[in-house]
């Protein structure tokens, strides 16, 4: 490594002439455009292949020749029956076992003694709050309609998440097979897994598992992976020597000592599931998000507000709760002691439930507080935010003025005016640029298929859209990263920020901005924004954070100032971090600029929206391609190029 | 709540008696889909608190409006209350072309769509509602986006309106944006409402917007049968679209084909079911403006209006 960075080797110089020639072609083809031949501006007709037409057939015959439909409608029978059961349970759905709906306050209760028992008094606190916060806002059904869904996704997605993991780890086969499919999976937006399942379950809570465990499972088959293959050998060989079947090496043994990156798992499923609760409701799913878009649809931002902050607290919760559980240690009781000592929380817990059942018996309060005994913020919310737009109104009106102007729609004539073959030059130039001929060729078959699909004008507003999102979001995180990283206490409190805004469910601000704004691309673009900023202003303060002391110290040795510091130490140091940030940030980008379709767009969302719609399975997985194909293109430059620089500091440093 | 619910009883058990020539309704949960507009919610509500006090079972499912009909096509919902011509009139088609979808009854209610403007749109183009003083007025309505020409707020594109070729065909100094959403042009409303910004967005009745911001329909040529494919009908001799959309639009109920079957009595009083504009508006404010929930909202209509009701279960 050392003597590649001290001599550029002919390789590294060839990659530089390569690319530095390919964008001279494409600002060639730019510049010609208009004595190009038309076939090098835009695809002929013709040649646009029937991707939707195909995908539409392969449907069919999965469907229809199949029976592919008994096979889902089955699956989707057992998952049914599993949501009647928590439905019954937590919120009385008329459904066996009818014991339900269990007390608030049982369930409250319940919900402080696991945070006890995991995670000491804050937890605990955290947890019965958030219970009876739900409890006396009058979301009580609405939260346990959600929860009902969740209880019973999140295990479902775990458990496949745990075998299809296995089983990458098991044969190389499978983990080649899921590897490319979980990459585009986890690029794809939310509304293009939704339509097939609306085709092949239907609609109702169970399609709204369903979509769930969809787009839960990913992070748990690669944390699956992951851990199965970090076990250090010698547990196994030990394992092994003390006479262990396969199956009790892998129970006993392998999972256990996976055990972190496994939880982690659980927790990223947790988050996703939390993630889907809104964009779920288009397809059935009850309770939180589909009484929050009923409220915004009635303008009412108060109270789907509060329902947003409900989604926040549950999220955290969770979040913090399985955390926990995965730092968690296992206690050792001494063999005398008693079943109080060895159970304490089992005792309390105990206890408190027949309390609460008691309670709930005395009093109807306790066992569901009705909408007209809620409390409410409702009011001085919407106070605030007509207070807050009334005050950045005249603000907003110039900036809408400026943007549309001056930046907004000359860029996106730009991008529209750009031809095809200009673009793909581009991107290969780009992609030879950070990895040679293989990276040039990967980002083509990103690209390409795009260009042939015959969306390219709609691909390109998106493209455009996220450039501009992210630019700003860059403008704006990478200075708030930097003030924030400056105390710890202060890069504490940003991070908490981060985690709401991630969690906060993105429709609501719609609303707020198109009042501001209007139905244009500068309201697209700033609901985008406030959605973008947040893993850059994240990965900055990581980034900061996780520059080596030794190293400031040195620095501050050798007498660099505060902003020779950061020029030429942190900033370069963070930089791999930071572009790992651009990255999540142009998914989250590319994510909001489809959901800001309800804004009203015109790009791949607004059709994508049309093809949900129309349930047009086949048209609705070629637009979802695109976007995830767009996502995955930057991407590999990004982490490419990331990776580079990690390479070259780690040579430099040694 | 209760008491309610018992006088529902007590009311289904008359009727049962007066019908005991139907088969008995299956005992599984017969499936209401709700939308995300609060009319919408409660007449399903109103209509499945009849169907239990008919002894029926009613689950509520959240759909989207316009893949709903796939859904009751293959019986995952059992019915739909509100099928607007306009808005979803091609879906419903559609779905029955396919089969497994069926046309039970016709609201009384007619539904208009059709460019539409709140009141203090008036103070700055006094000539409204006529088309032609719109036009005039178009430069009021210019937004950064639009240029010098005026800005109309259409539907999403997945509405399939045809404003723009409207725009076209009368040669109107307007461009078509389209909203994503609904909630959309609300918001858009809402915004100019502070300022009291002129403003033509598309609109429909009955809904719950007429209750909070009092406005009127833009008066174009009538519309004839034929306007939109025969160029010949209306005013401009070599255009389709050069009329307004027809002012008196259906409202109709749809089923899955099988429900007739399953819960007989259930679909008996679902043929007789039929609303007024007005009604629908009152069930709309007293969620949207009242602030009910809406199951209240309907066990509150239903207490108001036994009258109109009490007929369709006999």
């Amino acid at each position: 490594m050392t003597v590649v960075s001290l001599h550029p080797a002919p390789a590294a110089f060839d990659q530089r002439r390569t690319a530095q020639a390919l964008l001279l072609l494409a600002a060639l083809l730019t510049v010609g455009r208009n004595v190009l031949p038309e076939q090098l501006v835009r695809l002929p007709e013709a040649m646009v292949i029937p991707f939707a037409h195909w995908i539409n057939a392969v449907f069919a015959f999965l469907r229809d020749d199949l029976g592919l439909m008994t096979l889902t409608r089955t699956f989707s029978d057992v998952v049914e029956f599993c949501l009647d059961v928590t439905a019954n349970l937590l919120y009385g759905k008329a459904r066996w076992p009818r014991v339900g709906p269990i007390p608030w306050v049982v369930i409250a209760a319940t919900a402080a003694t696991v945070g006890h028992a995991l995670g000491g008094r804050r937890l605990s606190v955290l947890a019965g709050g958030t219970f009876v916060w739900i409890a006396l806002m009058g979301q009580w059904q609405w939260a346990m309609e959600t929860l009902s869904v969740i209880v019973v996704a999140a295990p479902f997605s775990v458990l496949l998440g745990l075998a299809l993991g296995t089983l990458a780890w098991r044969f190389r086969a499978a983990e080649q097979i899921l590897n490319p499919l979980l990459n585009i999976a986890q690029s794809l937006p939310h509304f293009a897994y939704m339509i097939p399942v609306v085709v092949f379950i239907g609609v109702g809570p169970k399609a709204g598992a369903i979509v769930t465990i969809i787009f839960s499972v990913p992070p748990m088959i690669r944390l699956t992976l992951l851990g199965l293959r970090s076990v250090p050998p010698e547990i196994i060989e030990s394992g092994k020597m003390s006479g262990a079947t396969r199956w009790q090496l892998m129970t006993r043994v392998r999972l256990p000592a996976a055990r972190t990156e496994l939880l982690i798992g659980v927790n990223q499923v947790i988050m996703q599931s939390l993630a889907m609760v809104v964009l779920a409701s288009f397809i059935g799913m009850p309770g939180l998000g589909q009484k929050l878009l009923q409220l915004l649809q009635a303008l009412k931002i108060g109270l789907s507000f509060e329902i947003g902050l409900t989604i926040v607290l549950l999220a955290i919760l969770l979040d913090r709760m399985s955390k926990a559980w995965a730092h968690r240690q296992p206690v050792h009781h001494a063999t005398d002691a008693s079943w109080l000592k060895r159970h304490p929380h089992l005792a309390a817990w105990i206890v408190l439930t027949v309390f609460g059942f008691v309670l709930s018996a005395l009093h109807p309060y306790f066992t569901e507080v009705e909408r007209k005994q809620a409390l409410s913020l409702a009011g001085p919310i919407d106070a605030g935010v007509d207070a807050l737009l009334t005050v950045i109104a005249p603000v907003a009106e110039w900036l809408r003025w400026f943007l549309i102007t001056w930046v907004l729609i000359p860029l996106r004539d730009a991008f529209l005016w750009l031809p095809t073959s200009a673009v793909l030059v581009f991107v290969a130039a780009i992609g030879w640029r950070v990895g040679g001929r293989r990276s040039a060729l990967v980002c083509l078959s990103f690209a390409m298929p795009i260009a042939l699909s015959g969306w390219w004008d709609r691909a390109m507003i998106t493209v455009y859209m996220v450039t501009v999102s992210v630019v700003l979001a860059i403008l704006i995180g990478v200075p708030l990263g930097l003030i924030a990283a400056a105390k710890p206490k202060r890069a504490e409190r940003m991070l908490l920020l981060c985690d709401t805004m991630q969690t906060f469910p993105s429709f609501i601000y719609l609303i707020p901005v198109i009042m501001l704004f209007g139905v244009n691309d500068v309201a697209v673009i700033a609901a985008v924004v406030v959605f973008a900023t947040v893993p850059i202003l994240r990965y900055t303060i990581e980034g900061l954070r996780g520059v080596p002391p030794e190293l400031v110290e040195a620095a501050e040795m050798s007498g660099a100032s505060r902003g020779q510091m950061l020029r030429h130490v942190k900033l370069p140091l963070a930089v791999p971090t930071l572009l790992v940030g651009a990255n999540q940030s142009i998914m989250f980008s590319l994510f909001m600029v489809i959901i800001a379709a309800f804004i009203g767009t015109q790009d791949l969302g607004q059709e994508m929206q049309r093809a949900l719609s129309a349930a047009d399975v086949g048209k609705g997985l070629v637009l979802g391609f695109a976007v995830a194909f767009i996502g995955l293109l930057a991407d590999h430059i990004l982490l490419t190029w990331s990776r580079d620089r990690v390479a070259l500091l780690s040579s430099r440093s040694s | 709540m209760q008491r309610q619910t018992r006088l529902l009883m007590t009311a289904a058990g008359l009727a049962l008696a007066a019908s005991g020539a139907l088969a008995e309704d299956s005992s599984d949960p017969i499936t209401i889909p709700i939308h995300n507009w609060s009319s919408q919610i409660v007449m399903s509500n109103v209509v499945g608190q009849i169907f239990e006090a008919e002894g029926n079972s009613v689950e509520y499912v959240s759909t989207d409006s316009q893949a709903v009909y796939e859904a009751v096509r293959l019986g995952d919902a059992t019915l739909e209350l509100e099928v607007w011509e306009g808005a979803f009139g091609a879906s419903f088609r559609a779905a029955v072309e396919k089969g497994g979808i069926v046309d039970v009854a016709t609201h009384n209610a007619v539904t208009r769509e059709d460019w539409w403007y709140p009141m203090w749109t008036k103070e700055a183009c006094p000539g409204l509602p006529d088309w032609k003083a719109l036009n005039d007025c178009a430069a009021k309505f210019a937004t950064p986006e639009t240029g010098t020409k005026g800005r109309f707020l259409g539907g999403p594109v997945d509405w399939l309106k045809h404003d723009q070729e409207k725009v076209d065909a009368l040669g109107m100094n307007f461009a078509v944006v389209n909203a994503g959403s609904a909630a959309a042009i609300w918001a858009e409303i809402a915004a100019a409402e502070k300022t009291k910004t002129p403003i033509v967005v598309f609109n429909w009745t009955p809904n719950f917007a007429e209750a909070v911001w009092p406005g009127e329909f833009v008066e174009f040529p009538k519309w004839e049968e034929g306007c939109d494919k025969d160029p010949a009908v209306g005013p401009v001799p070599d255009k389709t679209y050069d009329c307004g959309n027809p002012a008196n639009g259906y409202l109709k109920i749809a089923a899955w084909d099988g429900m007739a079957e399953k819960w007989p009595k259930a679909f008996a009083t679902l043929q007789k079911v039929s609303f007024t504009n007005a009604q629908i508006a009152e069930m709309a404010k007293l969620v949207d403006v009242d602030g009910m929930e809406p199951e209240e909202a309907a066990t509150t209509w239903l207490a108001a209006n036994e009258a109109v009701w009490k007929t369709w279960i006999q």
